[in-house]
């Protein structure tokens, strides 16, 4: 409880302003997602505010992972899903046109529950999305995998061993390079679907550091089951159930003064 | 009650321990038993001689395997090329792009045509190849050709094949984390470009373990090619003409074979380089594919 | 740069398709082909009567001598197979389960053993028939088809046992079973389904196959009564009335060609059928 106080006292500020500025990055309108009979997600509205972290918390199975997916449209690998509704990022509605979806893609990093290192070297890892953006120069992919690897504190470990296996890492090691390799595609949002759920605590601490710095400049979507996790790094809660959102606001009143009592049995459970 | 108990516990187990090496000791049998029937034959005649001579007239008692081995080694290239890439695409296109209905209702078809006896596949090639080989292909080509041929023999053992292989490389497939592919999509790659680094990049072993079984497969198959194949030596490397293979030369031959003095030495050193050459190539690629699989 | 991208990924998802209906086409022609064309010299006769005049040159008749020699031939190699295979793989996942490298080597070795083509069986029987002072006969090809499908039983057994749950086991172990009672009662109970597909998978292979029983089991007209007797077998029949040059004794290898697949479909639809059947019955 008193981690949360301490915590409310910082962001009453940060919070106030999310409400003056009102400039979200990214608004979800009338979402449902389907598979077969099974109604995942049901009319989802959101949205999300700019250069913040914006948690995701509900229990196992509410859906906060399929509406990850949604907002980058992963889903189109999952044939048996059926996504109706709207996604705007900007002000273009990603679910209904048929941008250039790749590039789309390319605005958001994704960070999953495992990591996940192409099955190629560290180097390559790194450069992947640079040359699948069309970019040959090799001066400019030298510097920008030394860039972000730095960024996410793996240079000094790695520098001498870029072209061993990305697989050889640490578990900790392979998270940090997937989120490098995500922001060398320059996006502007981190998708992080429980990130450290696979970690060790100190490759934890370590991520979780770094997500408070890219707020800077990148806006973050973070989805967790760690809830004290949620109080260190939120700006913006959003709680669901069973493919609901029930609350959305800043941290200081969701956390302290829940308005449903599922929100509330939820907090007591995870405390 | 107890001794009963005792007695069954010792008999079974006893059982138990017994099967597990007759297994395990069959090959070896196999292997010596061959090579020792073989054996008379290397008495006169050096291995590499029996290998690369072309020369084969057994009432003389001179044996030489090349035209054999080169028809086998023909057949089963040209099958190779026809079965690879259609395997590997439709593998691709299995586990990646259709709809997963389609590949519920294939994967029990192509159970079924993987356990298809190679006559089955014997009796269609006559029917279809043979005559589409020497009324269609060979005229088109400019040449002629009574359609019992190596061409006819490459098409049918791939047909063979397709099931055995593609099947392996649905299973190598399927064992790629959709985490992995979604990584690949999430930094801006198409679905193609995915699979091609994600899917095919990263299974390279997988992919050529399942190359190498079904190569080693085509090359011991008999009956399937022996009923196309036109059973003639012949060197010139023309597709549209016959050819002799190893297995087609061991059953076609095994009447006569007592005979002829050495001659059945001769048949059974041909079964022991099939025995050899394949359970070499099927140790060598299953131990490629029991590798990765710990990693 | 992106219009190239999205062609080349049109283009390989157009081949990929292309080439997966091209196959399913060509193998539902493999299909209709042999039941088209035999099914003109398809009778009853063809079904219950033994050839007429001489398989080669006869056309009366059927190939009833071959149906039986084929099924006596799959069914006493099936129970050879079962009797050596099914406690060689209970002993693989009982006595080994604790030596993880043993297990793995030796199905590592069975696989490879798996590829070895038939005709190396056959020719092996062969020899060991002329050591035995043999003639080619039913036993001789029992014994080679034997040989060659304790492989797949006991891979097939296998494959299914090793998903057992090592906490089943130990439960066993802990109510006083030895190993050797847990083997045979509990696993062999728990992996029943995989003992169904593993024997029809087998047997299937068994009937299946020519170019083990080319040599050892012979070729006759009579349907046989003892074991040192030969015995005609499916396979062989369509094999050698196709090289007939009577016309009605090459149709009579066509029908021939859609009994022997028509039995092939039903054992693997049926391993279908059964193993889910009880591997529903044994699940509740």
């Amino acid at each position: 409880m008193e981690l949360i106080e301490t915590k409310t006292n910082n962001k009453v500020l940060a919070s106030k302003q999310i409400v003056s500025e009102a400039s979200s990055i990214l608004r979800v309108k009338d979402l449902n997602v389907f598979a077969g009979h099974h109604h995942i997600l049901k009319n989802v509205e959101l949205e999300i505010p700019r250069n913040k972290i914006t948690v995701l918390i509900g229990p196992s199975g509410c859906g906060k992972t399929t509406l990850l997916k949604c907002i980058n449209k992963l889903t189109d690998l999952y044939k048996e899903l059926k996504v109706s509704g709207s996604i705007f990022i900007d002000k273009d509605d990603i679910l209904n046109t048929d941008t250039n979806i790749p590039a789309l893609r390319q605005k958001m990093g994704l960070l999953s529950q495992r990591p996940y290192p192409l099955p190629v070297s560290i180097y390559k890892n790194v450069a992947y999305g640079l040359k699948l953006k069309g970019v040959r120069d090799k001066k400019l992919i030298d510097f920008s995998v030394e860039k972000h690897l730095r960024e996410v504190g793996l240079w000094e470990e790695v520098k001498n061993r870029l072209n061993s296996p990305a697989t050889r890492l640490s578990i900790g090691q392979q998270q940090r390079l997937c989120l490098a390799r995500g922001l060398a595609v320059k996006p502007s949002i981190i998708l992080a679907d429980e990130p450290t759920s696979s970690l060790d605590p100190i490759s934890s601490k370590i991520i979780e550091n770094l997500f408070k710095d890219l707020t800077k400049h990148y806006t973050i979507i973070l989805v967790t089951h760690v809830l004290r996790q949620a109080i260190r790094l939120a700006d913006h809660v959003i709680f669901m159930n069973d493919g609901e959102i029930i609350e959305q606001g800043s941290p200081e009143i969701l956390f302290k003064s829940p308005k449903t009592e599922q929100l509330r049995a939820y907090l007591v459970d995870g405390n | 009650m107890q001794i009963r108990r005792i007695f069954l516990d010792k008999v079974n187990g006893f059982w138990m321990v017994f099967s597990m090496i007759t297994i395990l000791i069959i090959p070896f049998i196999i292997g010596v038993g061959l090579y020792l029937k073989a054996a008379p034959l290397f008495e006169n005649q050096s291995l590499l001689k029996l290998i690369f001579s072309s020369s084969w007239a057994p009432s003389t008692g001179e044996f030489g395997f090349w035209p054999f081995i080169t028809g086998s080694l023909y057949v089963t290239l040209l099958s190779f090329l026809f079965t690879a890439p259609v395997c590997l695409f439709a593998a691709i296109y299995l586990t990646q792009f259709s709809s997963p209905g389609l590949i519920r209702v294939m994967h029990p078809v192509i159970d079924v045509l993987a356990g298809l006896p190679s006559v089955i596949y014997g009796v269609w090639g006559i029917l279809v190849i043979v005559p589409f080989v020497s009324d269609y292909a060979a005229p088109f080509f400019g040449t002629s050709s009574s359609g019992y041929s190596v061409l006819s023999g490459g098409i049918v053992l791939a047909v063979m094949c397709i099931p055995y292989t593609l099947n392996m490389l649905i299973e190598v497939f399927n064992t790629v984390p959709n985490g992995l592919k979604e990584a690949s999509l999430s930094l801006g790659a198409t679905m193609w470009e995915s699979v091609k680094h994600v899917v095919i990049r990263g299974n390279y072993p997988g992919i050529i373990s399942a190359y190498g079984l079904g190569i080693a497969k085509a090359f011991g198959e008999t009956i399937a090619v022996m009923m196309v194949v036109g059973n003639m030596v012949n060197t010139s490397g023309n597709p549209f003409e016959a050819a002799y293979p190893l297995p087609a030369l061991i059953a076609n031959n095994y009447g006569e074979m007592l005979s002829i003095p050495m001659y059945n030495a001769a048949l059974m050193f041909a079964a022991f380089l099939l025995f050899i050459i394949i359970l070499m190539i099927n140790l060598f690629f299953r131990y490629l594919i029991h590798k990765t699989k710990r990693q | 740069m992106r219009r190239v991208k999205i062609i080349e990924e049109k283009f390989f998802i157009w081949i990929s398709a292309f080439m997966t209906y091209s196959l399913i086409a060509v193998l539902i022609f493999i299909i209709l082909v042999i039941f088209i064309k035999g099914f003109g010299a398809l009778n009853w006769d063809m079904v219950l009567k033994t050839p007429r005049g001489g398989y080669y040159y006869g056309g009366e008749g059927g190939v009833l001598n071959a149906i039986i020699g084929s099924l006596y031939i799959a069914v006493g190699a099936t129970l050879i197979a079962i009797i050596i295979g099914v406690p060689a793989a209970l002993y693989l996942n009982v006595q080994l389960i604790r030596y993880r490298r043993t297990q793995n080597t030796i199905r590592y070795f069975l696989d490879a053993l798996w590829g070895i083509p038939s005709i190396v069986y056959g020719a092996f029987g062969f020899s060991l028939m002329i050591f035995f002072g043999m003639n080619a006969s039913l036993l001789a090809g029992i014994i080679t088809v034997a040989l060659l499908i304790v492989p797949i039983m006991v891979r097939t057994f296998d494959e299914v046992l090793s998903t057992i749950p090592k906490g089943l086991h130990e439960a066993s172990l802990a109510l006083g079973s030895t190993r050797t009672e847990t083997a045979f009662k509990v696993l062999f109970k728990q992996g029943f389904p995989g003992f169904i597909t593993a024997v029809l998978l087998s047997f299937g292979r068994g009937i299946g196959d020519a170019a083990s029983v080319l040599f050892t089991a012979g070729y006759t007209d009579n349907i046989p009564v003892n074991l040192d007797e030969p015995a005609a077998t499916l396979p062989l029949a369509i094999f050698f009335q196709l090289g007939s040059p009577i016309p009605e004794v090459r149709d009579r290898a066509f029908a021939s060609a859609i009994i022997l697949t028509g039995i092939i479909l039903t054992i693997s639809i049926g391993a279908r059928i059964l193993s889910k059947r009880y591997s529903r019955t044994n699940l509740t």
